[in-house]
């Protein structure tokens, strides 16, 4: 089953007098539970693509669905409850909440965006705080943590609120080699144990290479498709 | 709520030196607004009990056309014994009213057989105008205060005093044309020199009521102004009111009504002055509110242009556009209730300080005055719920905007 299908999916915008083709009919489709990679040149496309599927943006022309509801057709404040039921994203930068703890960055969703009671919240962020290996940081300021564990907490805070799709734009840029491949794996063991869909957008061959589906985006296209799932079905 | 406000706070303190000064000059105003008002307030209040209970009472009641042609002190315009009782029958009829004094006032030749000049003269029942002018006798500066005066008896103020070489016990004549045209004069012993209230001045000399009847050959119990003193002075409005729905229906054979009742500050030119004085809090509070509005828009401004990426991150997750919006008006209150809180803590702390040690002061010939400074509730509720709901207003625009921000652009902001 598709969680997000896109159908000759066109964005354009005005950069300034310039109208620039960031997506030229883009099509493609994402089952449940895939762990999937956009990756191209800067300004292939990728991150408008993760805006669009994330709801944040609509497609000049196209149809995307996201499980099952017509993106195109959302409001900013069905946009905004979209995102909050159902995608969690996971930031470059990390972009946690510098006054919130650990514990509180992944409460945030839970309190601010959907309004889970106490106990239940508790065991959410234990659980994933427990499963991001972050459990004995959750009094800590991102001040406090290194990068990877910042990474690690946007993952648990983007899981939190039972979210089915995640959405990692770059999620490694900023981290070492390392530190990066660790945080791909627990993306994708988080996957499993979530039943989460991941897709990550990332210009590092290596990184790209732990996704079980590449899309390989070039001036707003798909150029081709390597799918590792297939191959090992195969 | 709670949460929202905890985010709040933290929010806040993340710039705590720059929470702290924009409180701190909330405080400020609202320290500057508290104590202006009890202190102008204080003053204010003093300063109109010099005049309401040395002078013109609380409110004044007068046959109709007598206060419209009161400098020429009009014996034509008198009240009968007749219209004194309907009068003094309403006030007792009063429940406001605590005590009030008939006045007979005319002009008057002041001789002291060597010199003659003109005077206004009030005839008055000393008991009853002591109880209702309290302060009357403390204007009193030579001569003994107690009992006012008596029958034959005259307080002269002190400049006519010092012009007519007068002292204390000389003998001074009195010299009045009545309402008939015939001229009487009466022989008076000086009791007392009066100071006025803003300095040496004043023709307004004191006689005994009886002896005011008698040089103006008054046959009965006639006045023409009774002065009332009430429970509260804030209660003139409403005994004004009511004063004049009792004594509505005495009317004149023309129709027109016999009585008209005047408030204190309908009847003396400070009322100009205390006018200025509630102008001049109005004014202060208008400062507060523009302090209040720059400050806190100003802070919560720069607080959304920091924030940017953050509000990008927050809107992205799928936080409602409502609840950034509560979010940042949440830390522009905060901010207002957190500087009215330590504003509203330290004026009362300073007006407790200054009703401790006395701060006296002197007000024309009045010195010694003791300036006691109080705020009423409603002033300090008036102030917080002002200052509260500003800053709210000024949070409202960053707020909003923040609330609309796209959430690609503000994710892109560097």
């Amino acid at each position: 089953m598709s969680v997000i299908r896109a159908e000759n999916v066109v964005k354009s915008y005005r950069a300034g007098d310039v109208v620039v083709q960031a997506l030229r009919g883009v099509s493609f489709a994402i089952e449940a539970g895939a762990f999937v990679s956009f990756v191209g040149p800067s300004g292939s496309g990728k991150s408008t693509l993760l805006n669009l599927i994330g709801c944040l943006d609509r497609p000049s022309s196209g149809k995307l669905t996201v499980l099952d509801t017509d993106v195109a057709a959302l409001g900013r404040k069905e946009s905004a409850r979209f995102r909050g039921r159902n995608i969690g994203f996971i930031f470059q930068d990390f972009n946690l909440i510098p006054v919130l703890t650990v514990y509180e960055n992944v409460e945030y969703p839970l309190v601010m965006v959907q309004e889970w009671p106490k106990r239940r919240r508790h065991e959410r962020i234990m659980e994933l705080l427990g499963a991001v290996g972050m459990a004995d940081q959750a009094q800590k300021r991102p001040d406090q943590i290194s990068g990877g564990q910042k990474q690690r907490v946007a993952v648990a805070r983007a899981l939190a609120p039972e979210t089915k799709i995640v959405l990692a734009d770059e999620p490694t840029a900023n981290l070492d080699s390392e530190t990066a491949h660790r945080v791909i794996d627990l993306m994708r063991h988080l996957k499993t144990t979530f039943g989460v869909t991941f897709v990550f957008s990332t210009h590092d061959p290596k990184i790209m290479a732990e996704a079980e589906i590449i899309y390989h985006l070039e001036d707003g296209q798909v150029k081709t498709v390597e799918n590792a799932r297939e191959a090992v079905h195969a | 709520m709670l949460d929202l406000l905890k985010i709040a706070i933290r929010n806040l303190v993340r710039n705590w030196r720059r929470t702290f000064l924009t409180a701190g000059l909330i405080t400020v105003g609202v320290m500057a607004v508290l104590l202006f008002t009890s202190l102008a307030g204080s003053f204010k209040g003093l300063m109109i009990g010099q005049f309401t209970d040395s002078i013109v009472g609380h409110l004044e009641i007068h046959a109709t056309g007598y206060v419209a042609s009161i400098d020429n002190l009009p014996l034509t315009l008198g009240m009968d014994a007749a219209m004194t009782e309907r009068a003094e029958a309403a006030l007792k009829a009063t429940p406001d009213v605590v005590a009030y004094s008939p006045r007979v006032k005319f002009a008057a030749m002041f001789s002291n057989f060597a010199e003659t000049t003109g005077v206004r003269v009030n005839g008055i029942d000393p008991a009853k105008e002591d109880a209702t002018l309290p302060l009357l006798k403390s204007r009193i500066t030579e001569g003994d205060p107690e009992g006012l005066l008596k029958p034959g008896q005259i307080l002269i103020p002190d400049l006519l005093a010092n012009g007519m070489h007068v002292k204390i016990g000389d003998s001074v004549v009195l010299i009045a044309t009545n309402k008939d045209g015939s001229v009487n004069g009466q022989t008076f012993t000086v009791r007392g020199i009066l100071s006025g209230l803003s300095g040496p001045g004043g023709r307004d000399s004191y006689i005994d009521i009886n002896d005011a009847r008698h040089i103006l050959r008054m046959s009965g119990a006639e006045t023409n102004e009774i002065v009332v003193r009430l429970k509260q002075l804030n209660d003139v409005t409403q005994a004004v009111a009511s004063l004049k729905a009792a004594l509505v229906q005495d009317r004149a054979p023309d129709g027109m009504p016999l009585f008209e009742v005047h408030s204190w500050d309908q009847l003396t030119p400070f009322a100009t002055v205390a006018h200025m004085i509630d102008l001049l809090t109005l004014f202060i509070k208008v400062i507060l509110v523009s302090i209040v509005l720059i400050s806190v828009m100003n802070v919560m401004v720069m607080a959304v242009y920091e924030r940017i990426r953050e509000i990008g991150t927050i809107a992205a997750i799928g936080t409602p556009p409502r609840r950034i919006l509560q979010l940042f008006l949440a830390e522009g209150l905060l901010l207002g209730l957190f500087g009215t809180a330590v504003g509203v803590a330290l004026s009362l702390g300073a007006i407790l300080f200054l009703n401790l040690h006395t701060v006296h002061f002197a007000f024309g010939q009045q010195s010694n005055i003791v300036l006691a400074p109080t705020i009423g509730t409603a002033d300090i509720v008036t102030a917080c719920v002002v200052v509260i709901v500003v800053a709210a207003l000024a949070a409202l625009q960053p707020a909003w905007k923040a609330a609309r921000m796209n959430p690609i652009e503000a994710l892109r902001h560097v």
